[in-house]
């Protein structure tokens, strides 16, 4: 029986495959997801989906399903999403089953990136929630001859206020019926003083799987008759081959190799052992002549930049440039970094001729099963992606290259494919932070207030860019972003990484600050106040500040001390560190950082807090040490031994606050902590000790060079 | 060349004819079907592959099959007792000390090994321990902070 309670006039397409595959009972509630244009331009450009965007069933066991396109790859959605839905729907939390990524079973989403899970679907899942419960108490007011003035519902359950005893649960409600309701957006979710399960602290829910070996991972899919794959990567990038000696590999007993167009892959069994005939392998390849390496890169992007876009504008900049008393010429670098995240692409493809199962790493499911189809040249809905944990995404597994080249490989070979990358591919495939230059001059007029900012950023990307502070003649200019741009710019693939643009926008324009801030011989948080009008961010700083114990003094203090604010997902930050440089070899120890965070509601505050802690530690890298050294499309870095990333010896103090605001919609945290560290830790050197660094990571040598400079 | 080695794998003894060249990390994962232990660089250089030998912490991308005859090699999913989870792992869960977890497994084998050596491990003496097991998602500071709650759980306080 199918019931229709309420259909709202948006248009519905979900397709008939989705239906039938919704052949269960029980109530079923579509809905779209909210602002998805946020993202329009970041990752691809392709027309937004008009379909409705995931669903919840109630049902089975009282049981409540959630599935989503979204994907847990350590940033806790498994958690604070069945924590919104638990409120939502007074049921218990352990009530909530949470489906995530399986193209299958969940309608179209293009990817967990962008800190938009939380302040996108979120709301969209609430409201959800919130209706699918106002089905419920009218089917109760019914079977319990009542009027929903009189009921209760709790822990999945309905009972009358007055009589306790006369009650049914969801399940009831719902068994052997087929109940189909659209979300209609008229009525309300829970205010915060109704919250039972968000806005609390609450342990992760897959940390048993985790911490048992238990949780699966794309390598740890096994099929029967599988194969590993090892692919032939080129010494550069750009290189062709010119000879090719397989016989080497073609020797070991069970090894299969493949040549196909420039794919030369070798595959076996055991990973391992088709490592062995990869290296068995020999080739020599024609490499182009390079033509820029770590430190000419940014000369060139200056040279091959295109016209500028203008981002912000406002006042007269040459009224401003004249008013100023002095003006300051600064220059910003940005090297490439890599994503590293512990669990490399992995894919595995099983393909049987007319349809394929895809268990790939990525952020992206939908995308991969369209990538997978093109590949195999099915059509997509021959093609399901069942998304394991991903052992860390930060941006990175958006591409899904591995799963082109499982599913090409599962096709040549009639048999199911596992390419899973080495670390070595990972440094050569990931598609890097782009490198970057930022130029800025700014001045401060006779009451020595900032007056005139003229902003110009070269390949970040625009995110963050925009700044925030009172400057009556400003202008802020983007010559070329993170994608689209056209090859022969970076040598390489360049991608989103976490908090894309940000982290290099927030370092060159939190120096900046400071710079003037020591120009006018103003306390640097002093300084930053009297230029703000935005609450949010006067908010933060202040509780950065209190909590740090900040006492006024203009930089140069000695106290070693810095601080950074900015914006990004929706979220306000600021950031203070504190450092210890050691002038001899320059080396910089952070002592401690202090982070406030204003995320408007926050879901799950202990989510919140593991994600700050984790967003500035992968700081401490970009600011300190994590850089790509290449020479044209050669990758110098290729493993950990070079290529350092934040160890436990690094770790500083770290606090975090997280600013009460929950009556503010809820707003990104995956992100926002990381784009401070760059600028909080250079403006604490400098308070450190004079040196001023124009140039991430900030190395040893390069806090050398600056300690030199400044006498 | 393939040969017959024994050695006991979670406290079960197994005999299995393979090249003892191979790594004992593919072994593992491959041949004996235990996928807890991960690869994460295949250099010893992150931790994600680290096993107990002997109660010792190893880098098991970096030891072949051969090395360990005749030894107790424990993986991830032989360190829990039944449904007892581990002090250690008990403690992972406890403080969220983890994130995408893919460095989790090797993270608590290291810090098993050394609360098998030192039951009474200072912070410095923990840090240094687990310095060159990697994290990309920045559990760090939480890591270390359940493995000192394990090591009280263990000596009776706590
Ligand atoms: S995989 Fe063995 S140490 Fe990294
Ligand atoms: S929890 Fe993700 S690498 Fe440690």
């Amino acid at each position: 029986m199918i019931e229709r309670l309420d259909i709202s006039t948006q248009t519905v397409s979900i397709s008939r495959r989705d239906f039938l595959k919704l052949s269960a009972t029980g109530l079923i509630v579509f809905f779209t997801t909210g602002d998805l244009a946020l993202f329009t331009g970041e990752v691809d450009s392709a027309p937004l989906p008009s379909d409705f965007n995931a669903f919840l069933r109630i049902g089975e066991k009282g049981m409540v399903q959630c599935f989503t396109g979204k994907i847990e790859m350590g940033q806790g959605v498994v958690t604070s999403l069945a924590q919104m839905l638990a409120d939502e729907l007074d049921v218990a939390f352990e009530q909530i089953e949470m489906v995530l990524g399986d193209t299958d079973l969940c309608p179209y989403d293009r990817g967990t990136y962008g800190s938009l899970t939380t302040r996108s679907f979120g709301p969209a899942l609430r409201q959800a929630g919130a209706e699918a419960r106002a089905v419920l108490l009218e089917l109760a007011a019914k079977h319990l001859d009542t009027a929903v003035a009189d009921l209760v519902a709790e822990r999945g359950e309905i009972f009358i206020r007055q009589r306790p005893q006369r009650r049914v649960s969801y399940q009831e409600l719902t068994e052997g019926t087929r109940i189909e309701h659209y979300v209609s957006g008229t009525v309300q979710p829970k205010s915060p003083g109704e919250f039972k399960v968000m806005n609390r602290a609450r342990l992760r829910s897959d940390a048993l799987e985790k911490v048992t070996g238990e949780a699966e991972y794309a390598a740890d899919i096994r099929l029967p008759d599988m194969l590993c794959a090892r692919i032939l990567r080129p010494p550069a990038h750009g290189a062709t081959l010119r000879t090719l000696d397989t016989s080497g590999a073609e020797s070991i007993p069970g090894v299969r190799v493949v040549h196909d167009g420039e794919l030369v892959a070798v595959l076996h069994e055991k990973w391992d052992m088709a490592d062995i005939a990869l290296q068995r392998i020999r080739a020599t390849f024609d490499e182009p002549e390079p033509h820029v390496d770590t430190d000419s890169i940014f000369a060139h992007l200056l040279e091959v930049a295109p016209s500028p876009s203008t981002l912000a504008a406002g006042g007269n900049l040459a009224q401003g440039e004249r008013q100023s008393q002095s003006v300051v010429e600064s220059t910003y670098h940005d090297g490439y970094v890599a994503h590293a995240p512990m669990e490399p692409h992995t894919a595995t493809v099983h393909y049987d001729g007319d349809s394929a199962t895809v268990w790939p790493s990525s952020q992206t499911p939908f995308p991969a099963r369209d990538e997978a189809a093109r590949t195999l040249g099915l059509p997509a809905e021959k093609v399901r992606v069942i998304s394991p944990y991903l052992g860390g995404g930060f941006g990175g597994k958006t591409r899904n290259l591995q799963v082109q080249e499982a599913a090409r490989l599962a096709k040549l070979t009639g048999k199911p494919v596992q390419v899973a990358w080495s670390r070595e591919d990972e440094f050569f495939h990931d598609s890097f932070r782009p490198a970057a230059v930022i130029q800025i001059r700014s001045g401060l007029d006779k009451n020595r207030y900032l007056n005139f900012w003229d902003y110009h950023v070269y390949f970040a990307g625009d995110r963050g860019a925009e700044q925030f502070y009172d400057i009556a003649h400003h202008r802020t200019s983007s010559h070329g972003g993170i994608w689209g741009v056209s090859s022969g710019i970076h040598p390489f693939a360049v991608g989103a990484w976490r908090a894309p643009a940000n982290n290099t926008n927030t370092f060159a324009r939190e120096s900046q600050i400071d710079i003037m801030a020591a120009q006018a011989g103003t306390d640097p948080l002093d300084f930053r106040q009297s230029h703000l009008q935005n609450r949010s961010l006067k908010g933060v700083l202040t509780a950065a500040a209190k909590r740090f114990g900040w006492k006024a003094a203009p930089a140069p203090s000695g106290l070693g001390r810095g601080i950074a604010c900015g914006v990004d997902a929706g979220t306000w930050v600021a950031t203070v560190a504190e450092v210890e440089v050691d002038k001899t070899s320059g080396t910089v120890r952070v002592t401690r950082v202090v982070c406030a965070q204003d995320m408007g509601l926050c879901v799950n505050p202990e989510g919140a807090a593991i994600q700050m802690e984790g967003c500035i530690t992968m700081g401490l890298g970009y600011a300190l040490s994590e850089e790509i050294r290449f020479s044209g499309g050669t990758i110098h870095d290729n493993n950990f031994d070079t290529y350092e990333i934040p160890r436990f010896s690094w770790l500083p103090k770290i606090e975090t606050v997280i600013v009460d605001n929950v009556d503010s919609p809820p707003q990104g945290g995956g992100e926002p902590a990381i784009i401070t560290m760059g600028g909080a830790i250079a403006n604490a050197i400098f308070d450190a000790c004079g040196a001023r660094c124009y140039r991430l990571p900030m190395t040893p040598t390069r806090v050398k060079a600056a300690l030199a400079v400044s006498g | 060349m393939n040969e017959t080695i024994r050695f006991t794998l979670n406290n079960t003894p197994i005999t299995i004819t393979v090249d003892r060249e191979r790594p004992l990390l593919w072994v593992i994962r491959h041949d004996l079907a235990l996928t807890g232990t991960k690869y994460g660089c295949g250099q010893g250089l992150c931790g994600s592959c680290t096993v107990l030998v002997d109660g010792t912490a190893v880098r098991s991308c970096q030891a072949t099959v051969g090395e360990v005859a005749d030894s107790e090699v424990l993986t991830i999913e032989g360190l829990a007792a039944g449904n007892d989870l581990h002090p250690v792992q008990q403690s992972f869960v406890e403080h969220d000390a983890l994130q995408c977890g893919y460095c989790t497994p090797g993270m608590i084998l290291q810090a098993a090994s050394l609360l098998n050596r030192n039951p009474t491990p200072g912070r410095a003496e923990i840090i240094d321990t687990m310095e060159n097991n990697l994290c990309r998602c920045g559990a760090h500071n939480r890591i270390v902070r359940a493995i000192e709650a394990a090591a009280e759980k263990l000596n009776g306080g706590g």
